[in-house]
């Protein structure tokens, strides 16, 4: 056992006071990065990239940098979901799949629920996934490996099975907004020709739609206006103040260890591949749906809906750390910029960091219990605050969220274009909204469509245009295979019901 | 009348230089801050320098103003790129280059050329290595590049960074001199490319140094050559019995190929020699610091660091040189 002993001396070194009044600075910190929407973890992380270089030359103190930079992280993930659940703005990508019963709850006057839920399973999430780390980290660094282009590939098809289906409505409706958002996705630079599509010779779109733009102007700016037509007041004002709604959710919440345990299982392996927080939380949203028994209820307020993507995106997104570590392969955007400050510090992320940096690796990893644990007490005393936002009249947040919407879509790429654009999708999302079409396929394929495009030609490059590819190996074989159950599960269970002799009522 | 006026200003400039001698402080200087654009995403190699370059200036001091760098990797770069070429005349703008420089106008025909920006200096040149899986029985280039044409065209896949841009142009160049020929396949990022040559879902790759180090040391890949004229100068042992010294360039093992990236800096066009000075000397100061000088190390980079008339030459060169190698591969965009 010696993962324990390691871990205690990773306590060891995280548990000074220094360490742990960092842990606290980043995760405030990281909460607030994560409620702004467009300031993502990633931007975060990098501005404070440079303050850390000094801190990291003192004996020691690349464990106090990455405890600091990793915190801010944590906080982010905890943070993005509280504009999710209030206003219906997603703070991060990975909380898009929060609103979807988040924001009902909050309308019913349950925000307060939706808040402890959403954070409790992001700690559990985490907590799942750092247990993970500790102890089976060599294993699932090489699983990691066995994934090339099909492998990729068969993940996103299964991410958008997971999610099909799921719109009440029209399928038709949902096919519409899911190629909208594939054909936003295709704009800008083509990876795999190095070649500029549908740019029309305009520069401003040589970047492509940026999917947080898209998801403030379809999300937030489209909820004010239709908020507006309504009645100029938010619909959440009773809610509950105090710490008890905290206690309350708790014992509600253990009812949900099967969406837990499986959101925890697919946010981990998400990670590690690395998929990345946000798919994973939009295949647990998915899986949920369908697997669970209350299901229908989905999309109306029900607390199993925030804990199923809230689980995943947190235990994606502590465990893309993974293959930062021990590949040099960063699981996300932000794990992008902190396997930079990696290198800066002069540590070599690779497979012999484990071995060579051993006091770093595990400080770091027991800072990810304590900062979880750290973070959980900070927005969970918080609460009642948060919730009390939506006490303030419409005529005073709602100019508020304006301006914060606008800073939001500003900071993803410093460019005044994007604030325009931020409100073209604005309008966008208010006459989808009037005319019943679902907005989360488009941002589905919007955050997914050209990550699903390239590994799908990297693997069409590699096996010569062969499509048994996807078959290839016992691997991409299961993931391709039960995509596609999903993906055709209606028409399954409906030929069964036929079989049957009862008719096709289902559907 | 006019004679009169430009003997003036004549007067008054001698006037003003012989100040400019005396006191140094009137040397031109940042009066705010200085954005420095990273033509890529965050986490990337450019992205890197450009944040050390920031930490070293904050940590030492180096300019009074602050600098923030800001990323704008939009359409291969172009994004930034034009950004500073739309800057005209604006000193509190520098920028940082990848290949990019070259290659993204010339693939995808957005309007931008060197040429509209000011070369304030060199800090290095990135290295390519030849890597195989450790696994592969290939112990030189020459193995691999005979096998790959064995094995027939396209059946040996290479992996890289982006398409039509640098990894890519390694290996048209390799193909053109040995007369193999490779499945290019594109990838996002170059840690990525490390990790799918470890598992073996591509054959071999050209990855910057410090994209790879880990894993060779790990014992999971093997350097084959360098795609340089001369050795890498770096002696110190890297893995037990090898230093990046010990890697025999690609000419030595009888593959004729160099190519080495420039990481340089450019300021939009029409600033003052004054400010181009400014940014030459800061560059300087950051070069001399021992931060600097480990990065290097790690990264096993070039060190050769031109400034003025000579760093211009390289440059015009390069694009010369990136223009013939994306000509013969019909890479250029359609006009």
């Amino acid at each position: 056992m010696h993962e324990i002993q390691s871990l205690m001396a990773g306590f060891a070194v995280a548990m000074s006071w220094f360490n742990l009044a960092l842990m606290l600075a980043g995760v405030s910190l990281g909460v607030l990065i994560g409620v702004l929407p467009g300031l993502g973890g990633a931007n975060g992380v990098a501005i404070l990239l440079p303050l850390t270089f000094t801190m990291a030359q003192q004996p020691g103190g690349t464990t106090s940098a990455i405890i600091l930079l990793s915190c801010i992280y944590w906080g982010a993930l905890f943070g993005g979901a509280i504009t999710s659940i209030l206003f219906n703005i997603p703070g991060e990508p990975w909380s898009v799949a929060t609103t979807f019963d988040g924001y009902p709850l909050a309308q019913k006057g349950r925000a307060g629920a939706a808040l402890t839920a959403a954070f409790t399973s992001s700690f559990v999430g985490a907590l799942v996934a750092v247990i993970l780390i500790t102890f089976v980290s060599p294993i699932i660094a090489r699983f990691a490996l066995r994934f090339g282009p099909p492998e990729f590939f068969s993940v996103y098809l299964l991410t958008f099975s997971a999610f099909v289906g799921m719109a009440r409505g029209s399928p038709f409706k949902t096919i519409t907004a899911m190629m909208t958002g594939f054909a936003l996705a295709a704009v800008g630079i083509d990876t795999v020709t190095g070649q500029l599509r549908l740019t029309f010779g305009f520069e401003s779109l040589l970047a492509g739609f940026d999917f947080l733009i898209a998801v403030i102007g379809l999300f937030g700016i489209g909820e004010i206006l239709l908020t507006i037509e309504e009645g100029l007041e938010f619909k959440g004002t009773n809610a509950k103040l105090n710490m008890k709604v905290v206690i309350e959710t708790w014992k509600e919440l253990p009812r949900y260890w099967k969406t837990s345990l499986r959101a925890s299982f697919v946010g981990c392996m998400m990670g590690i591949v690395p998929g990345g927080a946000t798919p994973a939380s939009f295949m647990s949203y998915g899986l949920a749906k369908k697997l669970s028994r209350d299901g229908e209820k989905f999309g109306t307020g029900v607390v199993e809906g925030v804990v199923a993507p809230e689980t995943a995106a947190h235990a994606a997104g502590t465990s893309a750390l993974l293959p930062m570590i021990t590949l040099g392969v960063p699981g996300s955007p932000t794990a992008a910029v902190l396997l930079g400050g990696l290198l800066i510090w002069g540590l070599q992320p690779g497979p012999l960091l484990f071995t060579e940096k051993a006091d770093f690796v595990w400080g770091l990893i027991a800072s990810m219990y304590l900062g979880n644990i750290v973070g959980l007490i900070v927005v969970l005393t918080c609460v009642p605050l948060f919730a009390s936002i939506l006490r303030i009249p419409f005529a005073i947040i709602a100019p508020v969220i304006l301006v914060i919407c606008a800073i939001g879509a500003y900071t993803v790429h410093n460019s005044m274009f994007d604030v325009w654009l931020m409100v073209v999708f604005g309008i966008l999302g208010y006459v989808f909204k009037k005319l019943d079409y679902p907005m989360a396929p488009l941002v589905l394929a919007l955050v997914l469509g050209d990550r699903a495009e390239d590994s799908f030609r990297q693997a069409m490059l590699g096996s010569q245009g062969d499509m048994r590819i996807f078959f290839d190996n016992g691997l991409v074989g299961t993931i391709t295979g039960a995509a596609l159950l999903l993906l055709f599960s209606p028409l399954i269970s409906r030929a069964l019901a036929i079989v049957r002799g009862r008719g096709g009522r289902s559907g | 009348m006019k004679r009169r006026t430009y003997a003036k200003s004549l007067l008054a400039a001698v006037i003003a230089s012989a100040f400019s001698v005396l006191t140094p402080a009137l040397a031109w200087e940042p009066t705010k801050t200085v954005e420095f654009i990273v033509p890529a995403g965050t986490g990337g190699g450019a992205d890197q320098m450009a944040r050390l370059v920031q930490s070293i200036i904050a940590k030492h001091n180096l300019m009074k103003q602050s600098m923030v760098v800001v990323n704008k990797g939009g359409g291969a770069g172009a994004e930034g790129f034009l950004d500073v070429k739309g800057a005209k005349g604006d000193p509190h703008k520098i920028i940082i280059t990848l290949s990019n420089l070259f290659t993204t106008p010339l693939a995808t025909g957005v309007p931008f050329n060197y040429k509209d920006l000011t070369p304030v200096r060199m800090l290095a040149l990135d290295q390519f290595v030849l890597w195989v899986n450790a696994e592969t029985p290939y112990k030189t280039a020459k193995d691999y590049v005979e096998a790959a044409k064995k094995a027939g065209p396209g059946k040996f896949k290479m992996g890289g960074t982006g398409s039509k841009q640098e990894d890519q142009i390694v290996t048209v160049a390799l193909e053109k001199q040995t007369g193999a020929k490779f499945t290019y396949i594109p990838y996002k990022g170059g840690g990525a490319v490390a990790t799918q040559l470890v598992g073996k879902h591509i054959d071999s790759s050209v990855n910057n140094p410090i994209e790879a180090v880990a894993q060779w040391r790990a014992g999971n890949l093997r350097p084959l050559c360098v795609f340089d004229d001369q050795r890498m100068p770096y002696k110190a042992k890297i893995t037990k019995d090898m230093s990046w010294n010990d890697i025999p360039t690609c000419k030595e093992s009888g593959v004729n190929t160099d190519y080495v990236m420039l990481r340089g800096i450019f300021m939009p066009g029409g600033v003052t020699a004054d400010q181009v000075k400014y940014y030459v000397d800061l560059l300087e100061k950051v070069r001399e610091t021992p931060e600097w000088k480990k990065f290097m190390e790690d990264g096993a980079f070039n060190q050769t660091a031109l400034t003025g008339k000579e760093y211009a030459d390289w440059v015009a060169k390069a694009e010369k040189l990136h223009e013939g190698l994306m000509k013969e591969a019909g890479f250029l965009a359609k006009k």
